[in-house]
């Protein structure tokens, strides 16, 4: 995406909701104008900031750790028949149970800091980085896996040397929807119990009817989304390009 | 690079329910050349992943034998119509492949990539290369593996005309001494390169007569155009 388009796309986006608030004439305290917003955004950014680093610490740490932990389930998977017949069904059988309700489940086990959100990312982006990856690892050429075998090597240094370097596009992918999934686990985890972070900002403002802090809040997360994916994307396309050999 | 042996294919395979081939007895002679060729289908690779002790889907009521003895797969090296470079590694790691997979020390993987003709091409990734530079490197690579048999899946196929011609020439040098089997569509590679010809069908294998003289042929010696268009024409019969 160009920066032009980026910022067309802004031009328009906010141009529309400029205009349905003024055709509308819905009031402020059910949908501020976005020139309200900004202002709300620059008066309270101490707050929103505060806040934002909190969201920000807790979707870094669960894409962290629901990264390593999809990696490492996919390498599992990868490498030994048993854990791909054990461990599959119980992956998709995870995945039919919504991982918002299990929001309160974990704010009880792990409490109202920042531990029960990090566990939320975790366990909203594992699946989608152990699928890609896992898709990627089986993905191999048949011919590279055959030709590895011919040369000796174990299963130890095909693993590492082809079938990992020859997946780590796919991993990519996964990264990239695990970036705009992160942060939807995070804020629900705020949402659920949490005396810190942007979604229990916009929970907080909305109780109290500043819905043009809410806005701003939300906004703000919006923000935090576009910027890890745009650095996810950047990290997936190295990766292409390094497995495409340049 | 030890003495190579000869090798003996001989059995029947059962494919998903079905004979691939019966009461087959293939020979192939050590230190030469031999090409094998047949229909699509009729199980020219299969016989050489079997060779290889790679995973045919099949099962194999017979043996793989070396005229020596001695277990047969870990002296194969194998070559494919697919250069299957890896496209992360550059040239120099996609010689010395063999050597990390099995963490040995590389050697020196730079003179067998001058000695393809390659040797200003070393750091470059496969996406750099022609479909010819790309087929040398994984002449290099089997090269590098120094096996006494090489077992070769339609190498040249997918090459120009041109480049095919010097793959070939390239390829009889460098593997010269070694016991080769050629898997090939192209009666006119098998009759320039082979030692021995065979052709498999579901009827059995049977021996091709060659011209006089030692491969590398003439191209376009009359004996050996001669022998290609009757092997073309044997091989256009056993087809239909």
């Amino acid at each position: 995406m160009r920066r032009l388009d980026i910022l067309m796309a802004l031009v328009v986006g906010l141009s529309v909701w400029q205009v349905i608030v003024w055709l509308s004439g819905v009031p402020h305290f059910i949908l501020p104008a976005p020139g309200r917003v900004a202002q709300t955004m620059f008066e309270s950014r101490e707050i929103i900031w505060e806040n934002l680093l909190v969201t920000a610490w807790e979707v870094a740490l669960g894409l962290v750790i629901g990264t390593g932990l999809g990696v490492a389930t996919a390498i599992q998977l990868a490498l030994s028949k048993t854990a791909e017949r054990i461990m599959l069904p119980i992956l998709v059988f995870t995945q039919a149970v919504p991982v918002f309700a299990l929001a309160p489940v974990l704010t009880l086990w792990l409490g109202y800091g920042i531990a029960s959100k990090i566990a939320m990312a975790v366990l909203i982006i594992y699946f989608p980085v152990t699928s890609a990856f896992y898709d990627g690892l089986r993905a191999t050429p048949r011919g590279m896996v055959d030709l590895a075998r011919v040369m000796g090597a174990s299963e130890t240094r095909l693993l590492w040397r082809v079938r990992v370097p020859h997946a780590v596009p796919s991993l990519g992918t996964g990264l990239r929807l695990a970036a705009v999934y992160a942060p939807i686990g995070a804020v629900i985890g705020e949402w659920v119990g949490a005396s810190k972070g942007l979604g229990y900002l916009m929970l907080l403002a909305n109780g109290r009817a500043k819905i043009d802090l809410m806005f701003a809040a939300l906004v703000t997360l919006a923000c935090l989304t576009v910027l890890l994916h745009w650095g996810v994307g950047k990290l997936a396309a190295r990766l292409d390009r390094f497995a495409r050999g340049g | 690079m030890s003495k190579p042996p000869g090798i003996g294919v001989t059995g029947s395979l059962t494919l998903g329910g079905q004979r691939l081939f019966d009461g087959l007895d293939l020979r192939v002679p050590a230190g030469e050349w031999t090409c094998l060729l047949g229909p699509s289908g009729v199980g020219k690779s299969t016989i050489l992943r079997l060779i290889l002790g790679l995973e045919t889907g099949g099962v194999l009521d017979g043996e793989v034998t070396a005229s020596d003895g001695a277990p047969l797969a870990p002296r194969c090296g194998y070559m494919a119509q697919e250069d299957l470079l890896l496209p992360w590694r550059d040239v120099r790691g996609n010689v010395a492949l063999g050597a990390d997979l099995r963490g040995e020390a590389r050697g020196d993987v730079d003179a067998l990539i001058a000695r393809v003709g390659l040797a200003e091409h070393a750091g470059k990734t496969p996406r750099a290369l022609s479909g010819g530079m790309r087929q040398r490197v994984a002449l290099a690579r089997t090269l590098r593996e120094d096996r006494p048999v090489v077992l070769l899946d339609e190498p040249f196929s997918a090459l120009d005309a041109g480049t095919r011609a010097e793959m070939q020439e390239l390829a009889a040098e460098v593997l010269r001494g070694r016991t080769v089997l050629l898997v090939t569509h192209d009666p006119a590679e098998a009759i320039r390169l082979g030692h021995h010809v065979k052709v498999l069908t579901t009827e059995g294998l049977e021996d091709w007569p060659l011209p006089e003289g030692e491969p590398i042929r003439a191209t376009d010696a009359p004996e050996v155009l001669s022998a290609q268009a009757a092997l073309l024409k044997h091989l256009r019969k056993v087809r239909a």
